[in-house]
């Protein structure tokens, strides 16, 4: 790889003027600026949390007046962040989703948008938060309470879990049928008051208000009672069953709901 | 068996000639310029590029959530992220072993005084003076820093994500804050370095053939001596070796001296 070959001392061409040639030492400026930023890096992980929630509070109130949407690829500037499970974004619409209750209880169903806009609809507006830090703000979901939709199948007594389905093939998830039949967990059909779009997990996303949003599963396409618990698709990641925001997964972030 | 014949015949004659371009193109390139890099260092720079780029495309795949729906597979994709961004740093290690590059690496991390006039001026008059670049402009010194904390700090900050059951929660906001932030400034730094070589044909040509013109060299690095003899240590005094001193109870300024060009001679004392 070393080129050895000698080298003439006289050049072809007339010297330069004096200069200034790197002999000596010189400045080991190299050194100092790598040691400087791994100094700043490690300060920066000492103080980088209490930092980011200060800018998340000015970002999310900048972008939410930022016409142009480029506050929102800021880290924490922008909301939502896109964690998808599958290999691309499923879609279905008007004629081809269903949802089904099923598993065990006595009055199996199976709904189309339709029927699902026709039930009596609930509207909640809290932030959400995402188990990985980021939270968005006041952010509106309406749709049919699970309770609704639970006590019209007519839950057995066997039946203590919920087990939900999705039709992308891999999202899980899965609650207790006490934390499901609370009053802020729904079947949302919409999102800041328009269609829950596809890459958000429409037309039909689970919303657990109280919940980490990983507990909110995405293209929601089915609801089984079952017998026990089953985990979900990120509780095989390590991430907790009972997702409640603040007291779960070793966080302590404000209660969303 | 003519079938055979020929084809051998053809293979030989190809090899003839692939032989003799390879030979011309190298006497060319000789001819025509000065050894800039040595091809141990072309390729950590080749090794490096594309470890870069894989992990900065992927970060973008996580990170902008239009092109994070275009791509998914984020399992996947936080894989290739976290592989090609930890193998980072084996290129330049493996390189250490090349004794140019180890060179080349204590160039660029010395600055001397005509480094701090270059810099000066790059900031008050927004130019690059080539009269005050040696074989590395100040400009390429920092950056060449840069990329190494930055690398350091990225590879710090990611392990510290990648097994989060090794640090508490709040190490772990902390390293989410620095590797965003950190990303976005060597985003825009890179994207500096990506128009530097657009601007420049023949640095680019030098990275990939090794060679540059030396019409180049005046013009860009004015103070660079590839054909000094500091660039190519000889074997008996090699920056390896115990320094034996020459003539003993010379100063080490006048020996430096005489090696020195004439312009210089003649301001020694």
């Amino acid at each position: 790889m070393e080129d050895r070959t000698p080298r003439p001392v006289r050049t072809p061409e007339p010297l330069p003027p004096p200069d200034p040639e790197e002999h000596g030492r010189g400045t080991p400026v190299g050194r100092r600026l790598v040691l400087g930023m791994l100094g700043l890096g490690a300060a920066g992980v000492a103080v980088g949390g209490d930092v980011q929630d200060k800018l998340d509070t000015v970002l999310a109130s900048v972008s939410a007046k930022d016409p142009t949407g480029v506050t929102a690829l800021l880290p924490g500037g922008g909301g939502f962040r896109f964690y998808s499970v599958s290999n691309s974004i499923p879609h279905r619409g008007e004629t081809d989703y269903r949802l089904t209750v099923g598993g065990l209880v006595d009055k199996p169903a199976s709904y189309r948008l339709a029927d699902l806009r026709a039930l009596p609809q609930q509207r909640l507006v809290r932030d959400v938060q995402c188990v990985t830090g980021w939270r968005v703000p006041k952010t509106a979901f309406s749709g049919v309470l699970l309770s609704t939709l639970l006590d019209a199948a007519g839950v057995r007594d066997q039946g203590t879990a919920i087990h939900f389905s999705c039709f992308d093939g891999v999202y899980t998830e899965s609650l207790t049928l006490d934390q499901a039949r609370r009053n802020d967990m729904l079947v949302a059909l919409t999102m800041n008051d328009k269609p829950v779009t596809a890459a958000h997990g429409g037309p039909v996303r689970l919303y657990a208000a109280p919940m980490y949003f990983y507990k909110s599963a995405k293209w929601l396409s089915g609801i089984t009672v079952t017998k026990d618990v089953e985990p979900g698709y990120w509780e095989h990641y390590g991430y907790d069953v009972d997702g409640w925001v603040g007291k779960s997964n070793g966080r302590h972030d404000d209660p969303t709901s | 068996m003519t079938w055979t014949g020929g084809s051998a015949s053809r293979t030989a004659a190809m090899m003839t000639r692939l032989h003799e371009s390879m030979a011309r193109a190298h006497a060319s390139r000789a001819a025509a310029g000065v050894r800039r890099f040595t091809r141990a260092e072309t390729w950590v720079h080749r090794a490096l590029a594309w470890l870069m780029g894989v992990c900065v495309f992927t970060a973008a795949c996580l990170y902008f959530p239009p092109l994070a729906e275009i791509v998914g597979r984020r399992r996947l994709v936080v894989t290739v992220h976290e592989w090609s961004g930890i193998l980072l740093p084996v290129p330049p290690l493996l390189g250490l072993a090349s004794r140019a590059f180890r060179a080349d690496a204590g160039r660029l991390g010395r600055f001397f005084p005509h480094d701090w006039r270059w810099l000066r001026v790059a900031l008050r008059r927004r130019r690059r003076e080539s009269t005050l670049a040696g074989k590395f402009n100040a400009g390429q010194k920092l950056y060449a820093a840069f990329t190494v904390g930055s690398v350091l700090v990225m590879a710090g900050t990611g392990l510290i994500m990648w097994f989060p059951r090794l640090s508490p929660l709040f190490w772990r906001t902390g390293a989410t804050f620095v590797h965003d932030w950190l990303a976005l400034l060597i985003a825009a730094v890179i994207a500096g370095h990506v128009r530097f070589a657009v601007m420049d044909p023949e640095s680019r040509r030098g990275l990939r053939t090794g060679y540059v013109p030396r019409w180049w060299v005046g013009a860009e690095h004015t103070l660079w001596r590839p054909d000094a003899p500091k660039s190519v240590p000889d074997k008996s005094n090699g920056p390896d070796k115990p320094v034996e001193p020459v003539e003993p109870g010379v100063p080490e300024t006048r020996r430096r001296g005489r090696e020195a060009p004439k312009g210089e001679q003649g301001k020694a004392p």
